[in-house]
């Protein structure tokens, strides 16, 4: 399995829909065929059109607030001592989070395909509280699948989602996490898909959520090269760009643009609570290919293929599944995937909270995690580059209740 | 040699009166009583479909689901439905019997083995909500080789153009999805314009049997007669929840209200 040079990594798939022809595709209700063609076509054609283009940039930067910053943590690497680490503060976008970017997206093309109502999940709620706020500004009515238990984990959020006007529908059925808040999303969809637009959260479902998505969060990776280039005067030989995975959204953004470098790509995904066999970490772990939602990937499931419970203390990583190009990636050696436990990654959010002007969101905690282990090891000419995608704001009572204060 | 799907149909266009066909989960609520429930009804019915229970069922509403999760909860297995498949069909081997599920328990235990155990356990018919065409092309051909009927799904949404390439993969038995919705939903389209889209399927050939399904109820049946087959799941489904909610005896419960939709039909 290779991947190609100087082609888009989400326009690498076969006629099937599949990367690397196993990964993705579109395992879907019969009813579903025609909506999700439509909508191929369409974005097909908006991806093309230079107006749709100008619009989205103008949006981007006039709303999303394009470019987050790219600053050097000066005291995390004094305290580690070897690599230079950086962060790319996504997490400073309208919103606090990288959802922006695949939300506003879809609100564009929600309003090209006449439709007035979309509709979408989420996991950490970030998903749910832009995709609220896209919809809000672009004149949508907007309804959100959210899983119970992270109703319950992710308060701030749903506070957030409210005052936006959007109708949040609690999930009750299975894990009551992400996987179910998808799956009911689908259902509606498959229900309404005549007049409802439908944003998945992340680099999942039939092939075109993925692409619109990972067309989406590029965004920052196309900030982010011209940053490096302007810091260092080009890209540093020995480069590691780290970055959280649960669906796989701000890593598919923050690495796009440097499929063809020579940057190393690591992705942390969720280890769960220490010594608990229960994770979200399917390609760390050897999960085998399955299919989840919609497309083919490596998925935490069972011998016979129910799919398996997961739980990290991140809400935003808790997924059996991940995205196919992130199966891809992994298959093709273009990246490699750890994972960092809940407590690695509360020890991490609380060294860099303290030690720097940034507070990262429990996700991009895992990352940071990643980069506290690594750095050390490394030479001061080695670059580590971590996308803290998200602001920590959100989970502000966990951290109360697992470190016992919070403090921004 | 016929089928026993295309058997049963035209049994049923002798006594000029639709298929009756039923939808239970395997193991709904455990495995012995699934069978019990699937003997009764098999009485009444004249093609029987089996799901197999699968936790993240995204094309089912809330009554199917429910008797997904409770089968799964009480232990079933994929081995257990082939189990309850092969007792079923030991009893009754002209009934013909369909397995309706999702591609991923397929997948997992391979395609050439997933037949070879529908073949051994006297499969008729399969039913996969999230293989849809062309993609099924090549499993279809593999079910046709083992003389196993792959049964292709359409839909309000589906375009004439992919009805016709549909169609003419088809075998013994398509199944038009009555309505833009999961399973189980109110029936939100008339009678009338359910049986107009029905007819555009059939015009293109008038010998392939068509079945509908989704939302039909001993209410709504008798208004889609004139339609080779009708198959009504989530009634059956909720009636089991019920029975076990009001302590009732859901085999007995089961065994009436098919008979009574068989009488809504004859």
């Amino acid at each position: 399995m290779k991947i190609k040079k100087g082609i888009s990594l989400i326009d690498q798939h076969d006629k099937n829909f599949l990367y690397g022809g196993k990964f993705g595709g579109n395992f879907i209700p019969e009813t579903l065929k025609k909506p999700i063609d439509d909508l191929t076509k369409l974005f097909a054609k908006l991806r093309k059109d230079k107006k749709f283009l100008k619009e989205r940039d103008y949006y981007f930067k006039n709303y999303v607030g394009a470019p987050t910053p790219f600053i050097k943590l000066e005291n995390l690497t004094r305290h580690l001592g070897g690599a230079q680490i950086y962060a790319k503060v996504v997490s400073e976008a309208n919103g606090g989070a990288h959802k922006i970017y695949n939300a506003t997206v879809h609100c564009l093309i929600a309003k090209k395909a006449g439709k007035k109502y979309i509709v979408g999940d989420t996991g950490a709620g970030y998903a749910g509280k832009m995709l609220s706020m896209a919809a809000k500004k672009f004149g949508l009515k907007c309804k959100i699948f959210m899983g119970a238990k992270d109703i319950k984990r992710q308060r701030p959020n749903v506070e957030a989602m409210r005052k936006n006007g959007a109708t949040i529908v609690p999930v009750t059925s299975g894990s009551q996490t992400l996987v179910d808040a998808v799956s009911e999303c689908m259902r509606y969809w498959v229900s309404n898909c005549e007049h409802v637009h439908n944003c998945i959260g992340s680099t999942v479902g039939p092939n075109i959520f993925i692409k619109i998505c990972a067309w989406s969060t590029a965004q920052i990776s196309r900030e982010l090269i011209l940053q490096i280039k302007e810091e260092f005067g080009r890209i540093p030989k020995k480069m590691k760009l780290l970055n959280c995975v649960g669906g796989g959204s701000s890593a598919m953004g923050f690495w796009n643009e440097f499929m063809d470098t020579d940057a190393e790509l690591v992705g942390i995904e969720a280890g769960g609570p220490k010594n608990s066999k229960l994770h979200a970490a399917p390609l760390t772990n050897g999960s085998k290919i399955g299919i989840l939602h919609g497309a083919a990937q490596y998925v935490v499931q069972d011998k016979e293929g129910q799919i398996g419970s997961t739980e990290s203390i991140s809400a935003g990583l808790d997924y059996p599944g991940i995205s196919p190009l992130h199966c891809f990636l992994k298959d093709a050696k273009r990246a490699r995937y750890t994972s960092a436990s809940d407590e690695e990654a509360l020890k991490a959010y609380r060294l860099v909270s303290k030690l720097e002007n940034i507070s990262p969101s429990l996700e991009p905690s895992h990352a940071f995690s990643e980069a506290i282990r690594l750095a050390p090891k490394l030479k001061s000419s080695d670059v580590i580059i971590v996308n803290s995608c998200g602001d920590s704001l959100k989970d502000k009572d966990i951290i109360k209740k697992r470190l016992g204060s919070y403090v921004r | 040699m016929k089928s026993k799907i295309t058997l049963a149909f035209e049994k049923c266009k002798e006594e000029k009166r639709p298929a009756l066909i039923t939808y239970i989960v395997a193991g709904d609520n455990n495995e012995k009583n699934s069978l019990k429930i699937l003997n009764a009804i098999s009485k009444h019915a004249d093609i029987c479909e089996l799901g197999i229970g699968h936790n993240c069922p995204v094309a089912d509403g809330y009554q199917i689901q429910n008797s997904s999760y409770r089968a799964l909860r009480n232990g079933i297995t994929l081995k257990a439905t082939f189990n309850i498949a092969k007792k079923f069909k030991k009893n009754s081997p002209n009934k013909p019997l369909i397995l309706m599920g999702y591609y991923n328990l397929i997948y997992q235990m391979g395609e050439d083995s997933f037949l070879k155990n529908c073949k051994t356990s006297g499969v008729d018919g399969l039913i996969v909500v999230d293989l849809p065409f062309p993609e099924n092309k090549k499993f279809a051909k593999k079910c046709k080789r083992k003389s196993i009927n792959f049964i292709q799904l359409l839909s309000p949404t589906t375009s004439k153009l992919r009805m016709k390439k549909i169609i003419t993969q088809s075998h013994d038995m398509s199944y038009y999805i009555s309505m833009v919705s999961t399973t189980g939903g109110k029936l939100k389209v008339s009678p009338k314009k359910i049986l107009q889209n029905y007819d555009k399927i059939k015009k293109l050939n008038r010998k392939k049997n068509l079945v509908i399904g989704f939302g039909i109820t001993n209410k709504t049946i008798s208004s889609l007669k004139r339609a080779d087959g009708l198959v009504v799941g989530s009634q059956l489904c909720k009636a089991i929840t019920d029975s076990i909610r009001k302590k009732q005896n859901p085999v007995k419960k089961l065994n009436k209200l098919v008979y009574s939709l068989k009488r809504k039909i004859a």
